[in-house]
């Protein structure tokens, strides 16, 4: 069905969108619990433009997002790419332990397959 | 008394000694089940070789005599081998002892144990008899500060050197104490029966008659024997189920060992006479940084191997460990702890991270000329490495290329390192991929995380070589690039480069040759961990903080101008907040050398003279 949105040149995308009926924060706060530091996150990106993962589409703070949104199979093919090499981590200035989050992150997304 | 009566109190002794006789190869048994054709062959062939007495004398060395625990504290080694050793001759000696009186080797099995009961008179005129009863009291004082140093070690460890000890669970306590009363039982025993019999060596004798003074000896005849004999019967029943069960399984292990098992084969049994061989004794408690900084107490090897013994490990337990290998590395029985760990998180989580196809396939447009630069995740994040590295290649004219010249590649090694090892094993097939196609005749790494891996998982046709040891080279190959100042350095061992790959002396032959070396306490094999480690995904920021602090004070108390290191995660993690003294890579230090005329002495900002243009690389273009 065409919208009035459609119409337009920005069109916002479905991942861009914040849905906050939808929103699912159930795996969210189960991280929360392993790693309580990413509650600090500032979305600064930091992370993000260091990552050794960024050719293949790596990027923290989407995984932020979509934590939030609960969109768990788009978290489950971003976060495969991850290598843990750690770099995040060291450049993050507000102490996150983001390697950590994305390692307990994927044990969290495989038990819940 | 005759002494094939079989009195009633040896029962208890023989009920727990038959059970430990069956036990044990039973238990043995289920260990060696699993191992595999070729296994056996490999120990049949061993078994009749040199390796056989090779084994023979580390079980002397180790098991009985404790060498390498003297080598951590010499009251520690003196406790665990009067306990040992002393025990062992004990028994050794009681047995000839015995044979004085009934003629021949195949008396009671009892009867050496508790020959005094049997034979309370002695023979104390003849040399033989004088001989033996002095000697067998000898070796009971022995034990008994064994047992008064391990008394001593409960109430204040740091008088045998460890900062802390084990937290024993119920089978080790209960054992422990069965332990700690069969010599003081045994010496009352034998004083009781001095006392009476007016007999025994010069210890029994007069510790017999003192307590003849004050006690009535007859009561307690029977109550001692009786006493000495179920402390006896206990412990071994209880030895299985503790962690005593090492005294037995340690010979296995170093016998496995010297036929040529190797650390972590589950399926050879191997791990699990490793798992059992620890005596939880607590030495990698105190050379754990965790620990000792941090105030991490529940995921030391002794707690981890604890846990795999009973059943599996906690993710907490597993994943809360830096990998340094200070704690196998002290290890007094040598056990491959960072493997196993290593091998139990692969187990454990490796199914959580499948291998993904790489979108960028690795294609090198140019042919590598010689040399093929891998700078690694953490040069990338310090950049005067990297830079480092160019400026001396170029000003030395090799030929180079540079593999990760944009970043996006990764070696693998910290996937490995969490357990996600069919993750790593991809990203290692795609890296050596690109390695391969470059053509290069050489890879020089800047990280020794890479270089550890290159090393071990790549099975590369060319040579991998660590900068250090590359300049090192460099160095004596062209004396005149290279000038001498009068810093002084203190040098701190990345645990991948110097542990990992016992790479201790070019870097350190590379100070030596600009500036002036300074030692510190924890060096080479006991260099300290960084704290940057990232093999460790439980420990939280602020932890490691403290655990980097007490590195860097450490490394730094001798007042440096610079402190050097080989590894730039190191120099990453040490150069995190306010630093006085400077935080340098080893091919910053060269570089500083090629182009700096000293006279002051200091310099301030290092890395800064040689012009850029001159040293940027041809890079390899990977689309």
């Amino acid at each position: 069905m065409k919208t009035t949105a459609d119409k337009w040149g920005f069109r916002p995308e479905q991942s861009g969108t914040i849905d906050l009926e939808n929103g699912n924060y159930e795996l969210w706060w189960r991280l929360v619990g392993k790693v309580p530091g990413i509650q600090a996150c500032m979305f600064c990106g930091s992370c993000a433009s260091t990552c050794t993962a960024q050719a293949e589409g790596m990027n923290f703070r989407k995984v932020q997002l979509m934590l939030r949104r609960g969109m768990n199979q788009s978290l489950r093919q971003l976060t495969a790419h991850c290598m843990l090499c750690g770099k995040c981590t060291l450049v993050c200035p507000r102490d996150v332990d983001t390697r950590s989050a994305i390692y307990n992150l994927k044990l969290l997304l495989h038990e819940s397959l | 008394m005759s002494p094939y009566e079989h009195p009633l109190f040896v029962m208890p002794f023989m009920a727990g000694a038959l059970f430990l006789g069956i036990y044990l190869p039973l238990i043995f048994a289920r260990w060696l089940k699993n191992t595999s054709y070729n296994h056996l062959k490999i120990i049949l062939v061993n078994l009749f070789s040199a390796r056989t007495w090779s084994a023979i004398r580390e079980v002397v060395s180790e098991s009985l005599l404790h060498r390498r625990i003297f080598r951590f504290n010499k009251k520690l080694g003196y406790m665990h081998m009067s306990l040992a050793f002393g025990w062992f001759l004990l028994i050794v000696v009681g047995k000839f002892q015995t044979m004085l009186f009934t003629h021949d080797g195949l008396n009671q099995f009892y009867l050496p144990i508790f020959l005094k009961y049997f034979y309370p008179d002695g023979i104390p005129h003849t040399f033989e008899g004088i001989f033996f009863l002095t000697l067998m009291d000898l070796l009971l004082l022995f034990v008994l500060s064994g047992v008064a140093l391990a008394w001593i070690k409960r109430l204040r460890s740091r008088f045998l050197g460890m900062k802390r000890t084990t937290k024993h669970i119920l089978p080790d306590r209960l054992a422990l104490a069965f332990l700690w009363l069969i010599f003081p039982f045994r010496w009352l025993a034998e004083s009781v029966t001095a006392g009476i019999y007016d007999s025994g060596g010069f210890f029994t004798l007069y510790s017999g008659k003192a307590l003849a003074s004050i006690l009535p000896l007859d009561l307690l005849f029977m109550p001692s024997w009786w006493a000495y004999s179920v402390a006896l019967g206990g412990f071994f029943v209880l030895l299985p189920f503790s962690r005593y069960m090492h005294i037995f399984s340690e010979v296995g292990l170093i016998f496995l060992k010297h036929w040529g098992l190797k650390t972590g084969d589950r399926d050879n049994g191997y791990a699990d006479f490793e798992i059992n061989s620890c005596s939880r004794c607590g030495i990698c408690t105190n050379v754990c940084q965790l620990s000792a900084d941090a105030g991490i107490h529940h995921s030391q090897a002794v707690y981890f191997l604890k846990d795999m013994r009973y059943g599996t490990p906690d993710r907490a337990t597993l994943e809360n460990c830096f990998l340094c290998g200070r704690c196998s590395r002290e290890c007094p029985v040598d056990i491959g702890i960072d493997y196993l760990r290593l091998k139990q998180r692969k187990q454990e989580v490796n199914a959580a991270a499948p291998p993904v196809p790489f979108r960028s396939n690795g294609s090198p447009a140019s042919k590598c000329p010689d040399v093929l630069y891998f700078a690694g995740c953490m040069s990338h994040l310090t950049p005067s490495v990297i830079q480092a590295v160019r400026n001396v290649l170029s000003v030395a004219g090799v030929k180079f290329s540079m593999l990760d010249e944009n970043g996006g590649i990764c070696c693998g090694r910290p996937a490995l390192q969490a357990g996600f090892a069919d993750q790593a094993k991809a990203v290692i097939a795609h890296t050596r991929e690109m390695i391969i196609r470059s053509g290069a005749k050489r890879v020089l790494v800047s990280c020794p995380i890479c270089f550890k891996v290159l090393n071990e998982d790549y099975h590369l046709p060319v040579p991998v070589m660590h900068h250090s040891v590359y300049f090192n080279s460099l160095m004596v190959e062209h004396p005149g690039l290279f000038r001498r100042n009068s810093l002084r350095m203190s040098y701190h061992d990345p645990c991948d480069l110097g542990r990992g790959s016992g790479i201790y002396n070019q870097p350190r032959e590379i100070i030596s040759r600009i500036g002036h070396l300074v030692s510190s306490r924890h060096e080479r094999e006991e260099s300290l961990c960084c704290g940057g480690s990232l093999a460790n995904l439980a420990i939280s920021p602020a932890q490691r903080h403290i655990v980097t602090e007490a590195a860097y004070e450490h490394l730094t108390s001798k007042s440096p101008d610079y402190l050097i290191t080989s590894c730039p995660l190191c120099k990453k993690t040490f150069s995190a907040g306010k630093r006085e003294i400077a935080v340098l890579d080893i091919s910053e230090v060269v570089e500083l050398s090629m182009v700096q005329e000293n006279t002051s002495g200091k310099v301030e900002n290092p890395v800064r003279s040689v012009s850029r243009k001159d040293a940027k690389a041809p890079s390899l273009t990977i689309p």
